[in-house]
């Protein structure tokens, strides 16, 4: 018998979830556009109804193309399985609202995306769930936030606007020494630059939107699970310990021991909230998963040689890349992402406002839109766009300034992302 | 629940049911270094079908202290001293491969005790290599990788689990990574030590295998099937996770098995 050996990332990419379809025999995954399942029997159904039998009920629980998707970034990702949501954010609230309720509390990085804070810090604190928001870099910050109701420390592995690296290894321990998990978003990192549970995350979610799919056709998003924190010791989690009336007196953890957090993530929150992929959306992120380990490299090089670029270029002020010298988690970032610190980061761009807006104006290769992470590059000038009514004081607050500028590198020729990047460059000169 | 067995904390699964004298008992043993919850579906479905269920954790895993059992007749007494604790006179009890070995030398031991008994994923004799066995004594990762690299069949990593959005492989190192040192060690070193003529068991017996588990490959069950006279069902497409690779057709051989057992007769 030899020794054991696992598939590897890039098979995984290609593989995992999915066999040849028995039905048919088709090799790429069948989207299966249905609603609904029919039972065998009523004996069959009942069964499946009570969780005695595995299967499909109703595609807002389950759906056989979509559980593909999820078991595939539970494989990239070494969790015990995900559920895939109908984006992003709504995985996110899925994550929350499984673990707590009104009167708990979460504390969370101060830099994140615009639409998590405004779920953490606005929406769920009208339904009782607050937040404290602290400096990422500031360990001692994030055990201090740490009161009895808290049930949760999230994060993104690189933080918006700054790329902050986050110290996970550090974060995680001090939620574990508080009996919480840590939740992060995995998003700018994927699975194929940072292993987000090896390093102690307990949970984590993608926006699949982003490089997961590359493609930027389909919003999605994906929830998963190391299935390593033990909710019955920690003594915190009722909604996974106690017995829950809306599912016949469930003990989720006694039922399913490491599956707890996604069995009630599934049977109640997409039951309840609903907010599920739909099986076309999950396809076309699969599409983008099976490339993922052939684009994410692309992507770093494609990003350090703009970086390197736009560090010497004499109209730019600075450059924000954790892989810089000048970066505050460039040790961090060795440590923790080797593979590379992925492909969005921001620069200064001298002369302010007009300097940002004409250069923007003369990209003809980069697209200007809010979105990160597609295989085509992408900009933004936040001053003229998504924070155009704020003051310079209150841009700094946000962390950047009138120039900041936000770059996702994508997967053109390099040279022409380079010319036109000058090009974009020598006319915000004359703005 | 919460069970006290020679006098520490045990526990057992019992699909959120209580226990009802009347009813006949099903009592399920996990096999090396895992717990109750490997036989959720099979156990919640007798659960809610007539059944009295105690699906254990063996002292040493899940919820149940410490410390392991060393022997396979250890834990075969312990499993009748649940019995002995809940008041139960016989039982049925179905077993996961090191599981299976249990339920076999309760029925060897205490045949008044065991009414009938399911063996999934079974060999005899089940030994274990030297080099899983040095693994698990030192506590390596490795250990935990061939345990769960064997334990599956081959296909399993290209998918897809029939419990949607699971990843069997990250289940079972997720177990094995909430184990107390040494106590896979235990219970492989159990497994591989175990010998027994079986010829106390004399009640029916049911094999359920898989075709492609390669760490109890089913002619390794053979010659035990052959002198137990035990009913075999052979799973065509399962490794030795049975429960989790094909539930339905785990649980469809345990339902035809146990059905001879009637649910409405006098309590025991």
């Amino acid at each position: 018998m030899s020794g054991p050996k696992y598939p590897g990332f890039d098979t995984l990419a290609l593989h995992a979830g999915q066999s040849p379809d028995p039905a048919t025999g088709s090799r790429a995954v069948p989207i299966y556009q249905t609603t609904s399942y029919v039972f065998r029997d009523t004996e069959h159904a009942a069964s499946l109804f009570n969780m005695e039998r595995a299967g499909h009920v109703y595609s807002r629980i389950s759906n056989p193309t979509v559980a593909v998707l999820e078991e595939r970034v539970a494989a990239l990702e070494g969790g015990v399985g995900a559920i895939a949501a109908a984006s992003g954010q709504a995985a996110l609230h899925l994550a929350v609202a499984t673990l707590m309720g009104a009167g708990d509390h979460v504390v969370a990085s101060g830099s994140l995306y615009g639409g998590s804070h405004n779920l953490l810090g606005y929406t769920l604190k009208r339904f009782g769930i607050e937040t404290t928001f602290i400096n990422p870099r500031d360990l001692d910050g994030w055990k201090k936030a740490i009161r009895p109701n808290t049930r949760l420390l999230f994060g993104e592995t690189l933080g918006n606007p700054g790329l902050d690296v986050l110290d996970v290894p550090a974060v995680a321990a001090i939620a574990h020494d508080a009996k919480v998990p840590l939740l992060v978003d995995a998003t700018f990192t994927t699975p194929y630059l940072m292993n987000h549970f090896g390093l102690g995350a307990d949970l984590l979610y993608h926006s699949a939107t982003k490089f997961l799919g590359g493609h930027g056709v389909a919003i999605g998003g994906v929830l998963v699970d190391s299935g390593r924190f033990d909710w019955e010791a920690s003594g915190k989690f009722a909604t996974l310990t106690a017995p829950y009336e809306g599912f016949h007196g469930m003990d989720f953890e006694e039922e399913s021991g490491t599956r707890a957090f996604l069995l009630r993530a599934r049977r109640e929150g997409l039951r309840d909230f609903g907010a599920c992929m739909a099986p076309m959306t999950a396809f076309q992120i699969l599409q983008g998963i099976e490339t993922l380990h052939v684009r994410m490299p692309r992507h770093v090089e494609n990003t350090r040689a703009a970086v390197a670029f736009l560090a010497r270029h004499s109209q730019v002020e600075k450059v924000i890349y954790p892989e810089l010298d000048s970066h505050p988690d460039h040790a961090l970032c060795k440590r923790l992402l080797p593979k590379g610190a992925g492909a969005v980061f921001s620069f200064e761009i001298k002369g302010g406002r007009p300097a940002g807006r004409k250069f923007i104006e003369s990209l003809r290769v980069f697209s200007h839109l809010a979105n990160v992470g597609d295989a085509k590059s992408l900009v933004i000038h936040p001053a003229t766009t998504t924070h155009y009514r704020m003051s310079d004081a209150d841009l700094a607050k946000s962390g950047i300034t009138a120039g900041t500028v936000r770059l996702s590198i994508g997967l053109e020729s390099s040279t022409d992302l380079m010319e036109d990047l000058d090009r974009a460059l020598k006319a915000a000169a004359k703005a | 629940m919460e069970l006290a067995v020679d006098r520490r904390r045990a526990f057992a699964y019992t699909a959120s049911h209580a226990f009802e004298p009347q009813k006949p008992t099903l009592v399920f043993v996990h096999g090396a270094g895992l717990d109750h919850s490997l036989f959720g579906l099979q156990s919640r479905y007798f659960g809610y079908h007539g059944r009295n269920v105690l699906a254990l954790d063996l002292p040493g895993h899940g919820r149940s202290e410490g410390p392991p059992l060393p022997t396979i007749a250890a834990m075969a007494d312990w499993v009748v001293s649940v019995l002995d604790a809940q008041h139960i006179a016989q039982a049925s009890i179905v077993g996961h491969s090191m599981g299976a070995l249990v339920a076999l030398e309760a029925a060897n031991r205490r045949p008044e005790r065991v009414e009938r008994i399911a063996c999934i994923g079974v060999a005899y004799p089940m030994k274990v290599s030297e080099a899983f066995l040095e693994a698990a004594r030192k506590n390596e990762q490795t250990a935990f990788d061939m345990e769960t690299i064997w334990g599956h069949a081959p296909q399993v990593p290209f998918g897809g689990n029939p419990n949607p959005g699971m990843w069997m492989y990250g289940d079972a190192l997720a177990r094995l990574a909430r184990l107390a040192p040494g106590v896979l060690y235990t219970d492989l070193k159990a497994c591989d030590d175990y010998l027994s003529d079986f010829a106390g068991v004399k009640c029916p017996v049911l094999f359920i295998l898989g075709k492609r588990d390669v760490m109890t490959p089913p002619r390794a069950a053979t010659a035990l099937a052959q002198k137990l006279h035990a009913q075999v069902e052979v799973v065509e497409l399962s490794g030795h996770s049975l429960m989790a690779e094909a539930p339905d057709d785990t649980l469809d051989a345990l339902v035809e098995f146990f059905s001879e057992i009637r649910t409405d007769r006098p309590g025991r």
